[in-house]
């Protein structure tokens, strides 16, 4: 039971990393995350059903999220929008363009394909799932060592800065439309990864997985950093969004599973959300208060 | 060697609302020229600046800098040989991020790569340089430059804009946010940068025994225009009352035309 909070908040982690890049470090609340998440699922649903190999899958699916990305970032350079218009703009044809890679079906089932799990299917049942976990964070524990990595590099620390202060920017002779290009592919990159994987996980490709999915990754952003706080130390940051999305998917397995003692239904776990997120907001502002 | 031939910068054009904030402006800085620029509110300072680095551009004229035409080069890449100095200590650096990783920044100019240059030598070799400034920041090099006070900050923004030696600096009010004591640490740190890496300077201020004191050049500006323009030894010969003095007597001279016009 409890390994499948494991399972969805591993997988999900890429998901919030994603968004602490735009959210944390570019200062730009991005909502195409909610079109590039099923984009990276319905590109593995679309290479996966026609025999490819589901590790070459996951890299379609990652430069899927960085051009959908790249095509937000433009549009806020080029026409002067608000970053979070242009985020509606590419999710909104996203819905569209999934449906179509799906093949003009909602949902795709995966069950009988292979996907990145299947090398787990010799082992007996017990077993598969501590592999499933095993391999999960290893593959968790090396995508955010190669973050850790690029933000440290020079360009890692323009674009930490580009969020900070993006006259300081123009400042040290860099064009900030491409930084901003940079970090909102990367971004998308790491969501659609996220959403190839939970969608090989779970069996199938749904057009509607990403509703919510921006909300998920605030709340999870901010449940991280009640435990780990930091602007100073690139790891514990990255940590604190990998936790957060821990943190985030063991309240909602609670909602689901033992909500129903206080009424609540999976339908309102939106709502759970939201308030999460809300009370998140205050505790931190109350903190602060403290400390000031 | 810097020129402006001929700018004029007409904000909101053919409205009701333009205004000619710089009219023909015919300037020639030369290499290692240190000028101080006074002028009152509305003067067309800030503006002269905002079209030296491009952050906006001239409605007509050209610039020049070491003979290339630059009028139509946008910011982010003059900023490669301009430095520039706000008002705000809070511009010139990001605040969430450490001294260290703010002084890498300023190291280099221009797009980065995959390079990790904040490394234990570059470590060793921004401490000596933030030794320099004498504020005691070069054993806080990991913390948030948040944490530092208004006069720190400008002190570290104008490092940071000296460390890649650029062609020309543009200080904008620098110290005019600051409390006296600081101000002071400030415009000594400049002066001392300024002689060291013989850096042409261009320096706004209020305060005229500032403009006086700093600097081998002085130039007053007035609704647009360069009204006085001196060096060498007649700069060195002024005091704040012939300064005075002299802005009476051009600005009644205009007046007087004025007059003659109207009648």
């Amino acid at each position: 039971m409890l390994e499948g909070i494991f399972f969805e908040g591993l997988i999900y982690s890429l998901m919030v990393l994603g968004v602490y890049i735009t959210f944390r470090f570019l200062d730009f609340p991005d909502l195409t995350v909610d079109g590039s998440f099923p984009l990276g699922a319905a590109i593995s649903a679309f290479l996966l059903i026609n025999g490819f190999d589901p590790f070459l899958s996951l890299i379609f699916a990652f430069s899927g999220g960085l051009l959908a990305g790249t095509i937000t970032a433009i549009i806020h350079n080029k026409l002067k929008v608000p970053g979070l218009l242009a985020g509606i703009l590419t999710m909104t044809m996203l819905y569209s363009i999934n449906i179509r890679i799906l093949g003009n079906r909602a949902n795709v089932s995966l069950l009988k394909t292979t996907s990145i799990f299947s090398f787990a299917d010799s082992f007996s049942n017990i077993n598969k799932e501590f592999f499933i976990i095993i391999f999960l964070i290893l593959f968790i524990l090396a995508i955010k060592s190669i973050i850790d990595l690029f933000f440290i590099t020079d360009l890692g620390l323009s674009l930490r800065a580009m969020g900070n202060n993006e006259k300081f920017i123009i400042q040290l002779g860099i064009n900030p439309e491409i930084l901003k290009i940079i970090g909102i592919a990367l971004s998308n990159g790491l969501v659609a990864l996220s959403g190839s994987i939970w969608a090989q996980y779970q069996g199938f490709s749904d057009v509607g997985m990403g509703q919510g999915i921006i909300i998920a990754g605030l709340a999870s952003v901010m449940l991280g950093e009640f435990f780990i706080f930091s602007r100073k130390n690139i790891f514990l940051m990255t940590s604190s969004a990998i936790i957060g999305s821990l943190i985030y998917r063991t309240i909602m397995y609670f909602g689901r599973f033992y909500g129903y003692y206080i009424n609540i239904t999976p339908n309102d776990l939106k709502l759970l959300t939201g308030l999460l997120i809300i009370f998140s907001i205050i505790i931190s502002k109350i903190k602060k208060r403290e400390y000031l | 060697m810097i020129k402006l031939e001929n700018i004029k910068k007409i904000f909101n054009q053919n409205t009701v609302d333009e205004t000619i904030a710089l009219n023909n402006i015919n300037l020639k800085i030369n290499e290692g020229d240190f000028i101080s620029i006074i002028g009152s509110n509305g003067a067309g300072k800030t503006t002269l600046f905002n079209i030296i680095s491009g952050h906006i551009f001239p409605t007509s004229g050209d610039i020049y800098i070491n003979d290339k035409k630059v009028t139509k080069e946008p910011e982010y890449k003059r900023a490669c040989y301009i430095g520039r100095i706000f008002q705000n200590p809070t511009i010139g650096t990001a605040s969430n991020m450490t001294i260290e990783e703010n002084l890498t920044l300023a190291y280099k100019k221009g797009m980065r790569g995959l390079k990790i240059s904040l490394n234990s030598k570059m470590r060793k070799e921004l401490k000596e340089k933030l030794s320099l400034l004498n504020l005691g920041l070069e054993n806080r090099m990991t913390d948030l430059v948040s944490l530092l006070s208004g006069g720190q900050r400008q002190a570290l923004s104008l490092l940071m804009a000296v460390l890649s030696k650029p062609t020309l600096l543009l200080l904008d009010e620098h110290t005019a946010a600051l409390d006296p004591k600081n101000a002071n640490v400030v415009l000594n740190l400049t002066e001392k940068f300024v002689r060291e890496y013989k850096l042409t300077t261009l320096m706004i201020t209020h305060n005229m025994s500032h403009a006086i004191n700093y600097g081998n050049r002085l130039i007053m500006m007035d609704k647009g225009e360069i009204i006085f323009d001196v060096s060498g030894e007649a700069k060195k010969k002024l005091t704040v009352e012939k300064l005075i003095d002299n802005f009476h007597k051009i600005r009644h001279t205009e007046l007087d035309n004025d007059k003659i016009l109207l009648e």
